[in-house]
């Protein structure tokens, strides 16, 4: 698969040689990337690519054996994750993780933790009860007796809280109505469109590869190809392996 | 049984389930939080005792005013504790980290059961306030003040808990850890500084609970076993991971235990809380109390 030649943007997140293992199993192998300030950049690939595991070592929840995660100047790999959240770099977690006992309104306060964020709480609250009214109609209701498809937009709603420079997002749409996905997917260009970097792992290849300005694919730990978002979905190869298409002929 | 030692019984069973609700609600909050049982929640209890009896006997303070300095002072103990014992434990993951909690607490336990008896001697000590023996007296029915000062202390406390995880920022961050550490990290929050202060401020709770037992009964080295026993009673009966359902919870069973008590007899009042205590783990093992908290 060809490598396409990079984009002419400034630096923002740069991802060097990234080993990491989950577990026993080393699931990152010399992995590079990068994404550039006010991009949306996919990562695609099979069940156990360790699409998750890049995503969670970014956040600092996991540590890499070797290798580098840079934000602009800031060595991320040497921080706790608390403060990478403190950087703008947040992660919206596969299963949505919120706290399931709290209530809506103090889930996104909780988003709101770190002292950049909370100082501006009143206003992004307003913000995301527009992007999302339902959590404002709800915000006395405990998180766990919700939808999935709300509990969802509870999750981004949180972490937008904590006002993101680049949000990560690990498979969003996974279990949701596709009326919900659009309505995600909408949002996720809406808060490009603010000047959000977006960094999402998606197992709903097509839609991802549309929105994305730029798409990686993971495979078995491996880097194995890179385009915009629209040369992947005209290759053969993706086409065939995720998109669900036969090959283009002739 | 007349309906006046009936109501007698009722009132000193809530006086005694006010202690055990504070002793109950600190090991709670750390088993919320941290995931592991500190067995050694029984000799915070006791050296909450100890600061209140030598703060009433060499400075002469009321317990009710010393706890001032106590529940500072236990609270720095905690944090000790935990910088030097249990921050190694709380890294571990799962059912390591609470077998490890159990062996490193009950060698904790007796570390400091033998260290209290070295420094305080065997001896069992007691506070007697100069209106030890006062009381309100209402229709027939008798109430110390000291008991009194203890259960409304202990309401007051639970209130102000209750007011901290729910409404400020650093008891959010408690609340948050305990439902999900990773989720927690992923807002933002320093979850090593909140388990430190979590343990600090269920030793502070033991130590309210330890001046409490100090001036209704009485301090000894060992009384520590059987207070770790009635808190855990009491956090199963509220529901684990419960926080404030422990409170309730140990009303409950401090009711309980006293009305069996005078029915049955006294000797098997320690049986009634065992035989609850077995009964909730096999009818109702999710807890009386579990809900919001």
């Amino acid at each position: 698969m060809p490598i396409w030649e990079e984009l002419p943007m400034s630096k923002f997140l740069g991802i060097n040689h990234l080993n990491a293992s989950y577990g026993d199993i080393q699931a990152l192998w010399s992995v590079s990337l990068k994404v550039n300030e006010g991009e949306i950049v996919a990562l695609i690939g099979p069940n156990g690519a360790g699409k998750t595991t890049l995503l969670r070592t970014i956040a600092g929840l996991h540590r890499p054996l070797s290798g580098t995660v840079q934000l602009g100047n800031t060595a991320l790999h040497t921080l706790p994750a608390y403060q990478i959240v403190e950087q703008g770099v947040i992660l919206v977690p596969e299963g949505r993780r919120l706290f399931g006992g709290l209530t809506v309104l103090e889930n996104l306060e909780l988003g709101a933790y770190t002292q950049r964020a909370r100082v501006a709480r009143f206003k992004t609250l307003k913000h995301v009860f527009e992007l999302f009214p339902i959590l404002a109609e709800r915000q006395k209701q405990r998180a766990n007796t919700m939808s999935g498809g709300q509990q969802q937009m509870l999750a981004i709603g949180r972490a937008l809280m904590g006002l993101p420079r680049l949000l990560m997002l690990d498979e969003p749409s996974l279990g949701l109505a596709p009326m919900i996905v659009e309505n995600i997917f909408e949002i996720m260009k809406l808060t490009n469109d603010q000047g959000v970097t977006i960094f999402l792992v998606e197992q709903n290849a097509r839609q991802a590869l549309e929105l994305a300005h730029r798409a990686y694919i993971l495979e078995q730990g491996k880097v194995v190809g890179t385009g915009t978002g629209k040369e992947l979905l005209h290759n053969n190869e993706v086409r065939q392996a995720y998109l669900g298409f036969a090959p283009i002929t002739g | 049984m007349s309906i006046e030692s009936f109501l007698q019984t009722l009132v000193f069973g809530l006086f005694v389930g006010g202690i055990y609700g504070i002793a109950a609600m600190g090991l709670a909050l750390v088993f919320g939080v941290m995931k592991m049982l500190n067995i050694a929640h029984g000799e915070l209890v006791m050296l909450g005792g100890y600061a209140s009896f030598w703060a009433f006997s060499v400075l002469g303070m009321d317990p009710f005013v010393s706890l001032a300095i106590v529940i500072p002072a236990l609270f720095i103990v905690g944090l000790v504790l935990d910088r030097t014992v249990y921050r190694h434990i709380v890294r571990l993951l799962g059912e390591e980290k609470i077998k490890n909690s159990l062996l490193v607490s009950f060698g904790l336990t007796l570390v400091l059961q033998n260290l209290a008896q070295w420094l305080f001697t065997a001896d069992e000590r007691a506070i007697q306030v100069a209106y030890a023996g006062e009381g309100l007296n209402l229709m027939g029915v008798t109430m110390p003040y000291t008991r009194l000062g203890s259960l409304l202390i202990a309401l007051l406390v639970t209130l102000g808990l209750n007011y901290f995880l729910h409404h400020t920022y650093p008891g959010k961050a408690i609340l948050a850890t305990a439902e999900d550490f990773e989720a927690a990290e992923l807002a933002g929050i320093n979850i090593h500084r909140v388990y430190m202060m979590t343990f600090a401020l269920g030793a502070a709770l033991a130590s309210i609970a330890g001046t409490f037992v100090t001036v209704t009964y009485g301090l000894s080295p060992s009384i520590g076993v059987i207070w770790t026993l009635k808190a855990l009673i009491v956090i199963v009966l509220a529901g684990t991971g419960s926080i404030l359902g422990a409170f309730p919870a140990g009303i409950l069973l401090g009711v309980v235990e006293a009305i069996s008590g005078a029915f049955i007899g006294a000797t098997y009042r320690e049986v009634i809380g065992l035989v609850i205590f077995l009964l909730v783990l096999i009818l109702r093992p999710q807890g009386l109390f579990v809900g919001r908290n």
